[in-house]
């Protein structure tokens, strides 16, 4: 007989004396309207939407300027102009300071933060809703008269520099870099991050005329969700950036090209222990035809934890701590981006996971069950994404900038449920077979590539 | 919005219940935190509590492997854990329609995880390739939560690496694994939180469902929580690690802080602290340290090991970090950090400065708050750790009747005590601009 223990063994815990119990069915689903969106173009051309959306004593505002480059190729100088544009945007006005700017805000419990990316420039802010004229007038006085002061901006220049040496040491960024490079070549979209040199070559004169140039309410979007009446909310806005005026329209990006299929190129991080698998085709936008098809077919491959690949990569093989498939949206339409990482000596092995589950969708298409776990699972994360003033901030100004308005969203689960697994199977054989991907593999060459290139399909 | 209604329970069992309806909502959050965190766990099984976090995911008496995931997200909900310092945390968010299925799957997997050799092997290669992605293979892995505590603390539960060493974490044994859940997982040692919509379940019926899943796990003995105090160092220790992959040097320091659980408002005074410090354009550090003196390119202060204040019981650590450029000698760092400490351990902060970052504190949680995963989470860790999720609610006000003479005795109180620094030093060629 062996030492009594003090516990019991794994088999004895996992079983009880009344055995399995059934699941509980689910109730009855609530019905959540969505709230009424007021929209208003002002004179100047800023167009402004509002809702009331209470639940906690604050407000959101997500202000979206269309800020492409002057060129149709990626502009390495514009790029680091708009990249030190907006870290210095809220560093000085006429009548205040980075400090008083600061404090002006904190004092209504507020923040604003600015970001850019080829696309557009954001600016982006929340506080108590009691302090929204505060924030607007902030939000005026820095685009009517952000002066760009020398000091502050040579020392932001000089952390920027510093701050994307950082950011290019991490795998992800290597990574999601030559992804960029890969499936958009030269276009302006590639480029998302200036280099260092172009940075610090960057001068208070030319982030000046970069503003005067590009930030333009006409073709812009000011977006306020929260607690506050939104007719008074638009008309605070008109009275605060009334006079934030110019005469051309924000600058849009063109399309890129949309990625083609071929070979995935192996860029070599030495001594990484661990690989970037970063696979992309072309994908559907929000406004096609087929993009709900499209939307189930990628929940089913890779879009959600209960997916094909995960379940395969990470539940069955432990390749992986995560993989994820999506849709990315670009202007004039849409990218797929298939991505994990997994460690050196399984990146082979993963990569043929990855490929053998691509064409899974399209000789054994989703079968209904699968579908309609994705469906309901696509209905309610919505319904959680939208339960939150950020969320349905967010949301609105992402749909606004595509052309898409709130009615879009209402109408979205009664999109989910029409679709049939016929027109899923149709979005699988379309989009996911393996031979119209490309992409990249960021990992040790030394380690990886010979395996890898054994595979075929690799440049 | 902070007109909360709590309402708590105990099941026969031990199980404490906390349910906080709003009606407000159409989504629902069902949370189990289990008070069993990495300081817990075994020497020699460094990482043993997040691996077991992972273990039950993987399926119990009534829900094969998998299933669980694809029950939660098959109902329209998230689902998510997570491994702290005190306790580990379980939960979903759903649309109300399932609470009362996201309640059958916590309630399975307490009484009855299916833990087998073949999940275990799978998660440990799971959990080494979470350790890659975020320690590994990329700069700064673990600063400042894996890398400082060595330094501030002596012994094994307070120091140790919790998310754990591969040759430990390749060692685990089933045997481990069944050890550890009647230990800690007993529902004496556990608190169920619902929040959210309870649509027609209401109070009273949410209550009957949780008796209905979780009445009939068996009681089994509540482990005596150990204490973790041990002395406050009276001079600084200083540590130097190896970074491969940064471009750049950092820094950490730990201080040692007050007891939330027996001096609750001191230790706020240490986070405001923190705000008064290192919280927007105008805080001292931001103003001194990367503006005046262009010394760092961030520097951030923190009352809390794991990113903010309230998520462990004593000793709880007050972390200051930076990043700075190769040509700045940590040392200049640390002089600037204290004399603007010595500053505020004289004067204290002004009273404007103090309503602004209280102003922005209020803010911050009605923010968070504004999500239900994270007012649940909140509630729940805050009833665990110190048994009053009032404590979430009152926040803010408790925040705002701080005053600069309170804040001015938490600096004094830093700068009294002995100390860690830790060091990150690149072993790559930098490449500094002048």
């Amino acid at each position: 007989m062996s030492a009594p223990t003090t516990h019991r063994s794994a088999e004895e815990i996992g079983r009880t004396a009344q055995g399995p119990r059934p699941l509980p069915a689910l109730g009855a689903t609530r019905e959540v309207p969505l709230p009424e969106v007021f929209t208003e173009t002002l004179p100047t051309g800023l167009r402004v939407l509002a809702v009331h959306r209470p639940g906690v004593p604050m407000v959101e505002a997500r202000l979206r300027i269309p800020f492409a480059g002057p060129g149709s190729t990626a502009d390495p100088a514009f790029a680091a102009q708009a990249e030190l544009l907006s870290s210095t945007l809220l560093t000085g006005t006429a009548t205040r300071d980075r400090v008083g700017i600061d404090d002006e805000l904190a004092a209504v419990g507020a923040d604003l933060g600015v970001a850019v990316d080829p696309e557009r420039l954001l600016v982006h802010g929340s506080g108590l809703a009691a302090g929204l004229p505060t924030v607007l007038e902030v939000l005026a006085e820095v685009l009517t008269a952000a002066t760009y002061p020398e000091q502050e901006l040579l020392r932001e220049r000089e952390r920027l520099v510093e701050r994307i040496s950082v950011a290019r040491s991490q795998p992800r960024t290597v990574a999601r870099e030559a992804l960029q490079r890969k499936r958009f070549g030269d276009h302006p979209i590639a480029l998302e991050m200036p280099t260092g040199e172009a940075v610090a070559a960057v001068t208070p004169e030319q982030v000046r005329a970069v503003h005067a140039a590009g930030v333009m309410p006409r073709g812009s979007t000011l977006v306020i969700v929260g607690d506050i009446d939104p007719e008074a909310a638009i008309a605070t806005v008109a009275k605060a950036l009334g006079e934030w005026a110019a005469d051309g329209t924000a600058r849009e990006l063109s399309p890129p090209p949309l990625p083609g299929a071929g070979a995935l190129e192996l860029v070599n991080r030495p001594g990484s222990v661990q690989s970037q698998l970063r696979l992309t085709g072309p994908a559907l936008s929000r406004d096609a035809e087929g993009y709900a098809a499209f939307q189930l077919a990628n929940l089913v491959f890779g879009g959600y934890f209960s997916s094909r690949w995960m379940e395969n990569v990470r539940e069955d093989k432990g390749y992986t701590y995560g993989a994820h498939s999506g849709a990315e949206f670009v202007p004039g339409g849409a990218v797929l981006g298939v991505e994990t990482d997994v460690a050196s000596d399984v990146t082979a092995a993963a990569l043929l996971e990855t490929r053998y589950e691509l064409g899974r969708m399209v000789a054994v298409p989703p079968t209904a069950e699968e579908i309609d776990a994705a469906r309901r699972y696509a209905i309610g994360s919505l319904l959680i994404s939208l339960d939150s003033q950020g969320g349905l901030a967010s949301t609105l100004a992402a749909l606004d900038a595509a052309g898409l308005g709130v009615d879009w969203l209402r109408e979205r689960p009664v999109r989910l449920e029409a679709v049939t697994p016929e027109q899923v199977a149709e979005a699988a054989f379309e989009f996911f077979a393996p031979e119209r991907f490309t992409g990249v593999i960021v990992g040790d060459a030394d380690t990886i590539g010979p395996r890898l290139r054994a595979l075929g399909g690799i440049a | 919005m902070s007109e909360l209604e709590l309402h708590r329970a105990t099941l026969a069992n031990g199980l404490r219940v906390l349910v906080v309806p709003d009606p407000a909502t159409p989504v629902v959050g069902v949370s189990v935190h289990v008070d069993v965190g990495f300081r817990s766990e075994p020497e020699g099984r460094t990482g043993f509590a997040h691996l077991f976090e992972h273990l039950m995911f993987q399926g119990s008496e009534s829900l094969e492997k998998l299933e669980h995931f694809r029950q939660v997200q098959g109902a329209g909900g998230v689902f998510n854990g997570s491994t702290h310092q005190d306790y580990t945390d379980y939960f979903e968010v759903l649309p109300g329609a399932a609470l009362e299925r996201a309640l059958f799957l916590e309630a399975d997997r307490l009484r009855a995880p299916m833990l087998t050799e073949e999940n275990l092997r799978n998660q440990v290669d799971v959990v080494k390739e979470e350790i890659r992605l975020n320690v590994l293979n990329r700069p700064y892995g673990g600063f400042p939560w894996i890398l400082l505590p060595p330094v501030l603390y002596d012994t094994f539960p307070n120091a140790h690496n919790g998310y754990g060493d591969f040759t430990e974490l390749e060692q685990a044994t089933l045997e481990d694994a069944a050890s550890f859940f009647d230990t800690f997982y007993a529902p004496g040692n556990a608190l169920v939180t619902v929040h959210g919509d309870l649509g027609e379940h209401g109070v009273e019926g949410t209550h009957a469902l949780i008796e209905k899943h979780f009445g009939d796990i068996p009681a089994r003995p509540v482990p005596v929580r150990p204490s973790f105090a041990e002395p406050i160092p009276g001079s600084e220790r200083r540590q130097a690690v190896a970074d491969a992959h940064a471009p750049l040097p950092a820094l950490a320091v730990g201080y040692r802080v007050p007891d939330p659980t027996t001096a609750l408002d001191e230790y706020l005074a240490h986070a405001l602290l923190a705000s008064v410090l290192g919280d927007g354009e105008a805080a001292r550090l931001q103003r001194r340290l990367v503006h005046a003196d262009g010394l760092v390119t961030d520097i951030n202060a923190s009352n809390g090991l794991m990113g903010g204040p309230l998520d462990a019981r004593d000793p709880d650590t007050f972390t200051i970090t930076a990043v700075h450029p190769g040509s700045v000698d940590p040392d200049r760092v640390l002089g600037a950090v204290d004399e603007e400490l010595d500053k505020l351990a004289a004067e204290g902060p002004s009273i404007d400065e103090l309503s602004r970052q209280s102003a922005r504190w209020a803010a911050a949680l009605h923010h968070e708050d504004d999500r239900v995963m994270y007012r649940m989470l909140g509630l729940g860790a805050r009833e665990l750790l110190y048994g009053r999720a009032e404590i979430a609610t009152e926040l803010p006000a408790r925040i705002a009747a701080i005053t600069p003479e309170q804040v001015r005795r938490s600096a004094a109180a830093l700068r009294s005590q002995g100390r860690a620094v830790l060091l990150v030093e690149p072993t790559t060629e930098t490449e500094d601009e002048a």
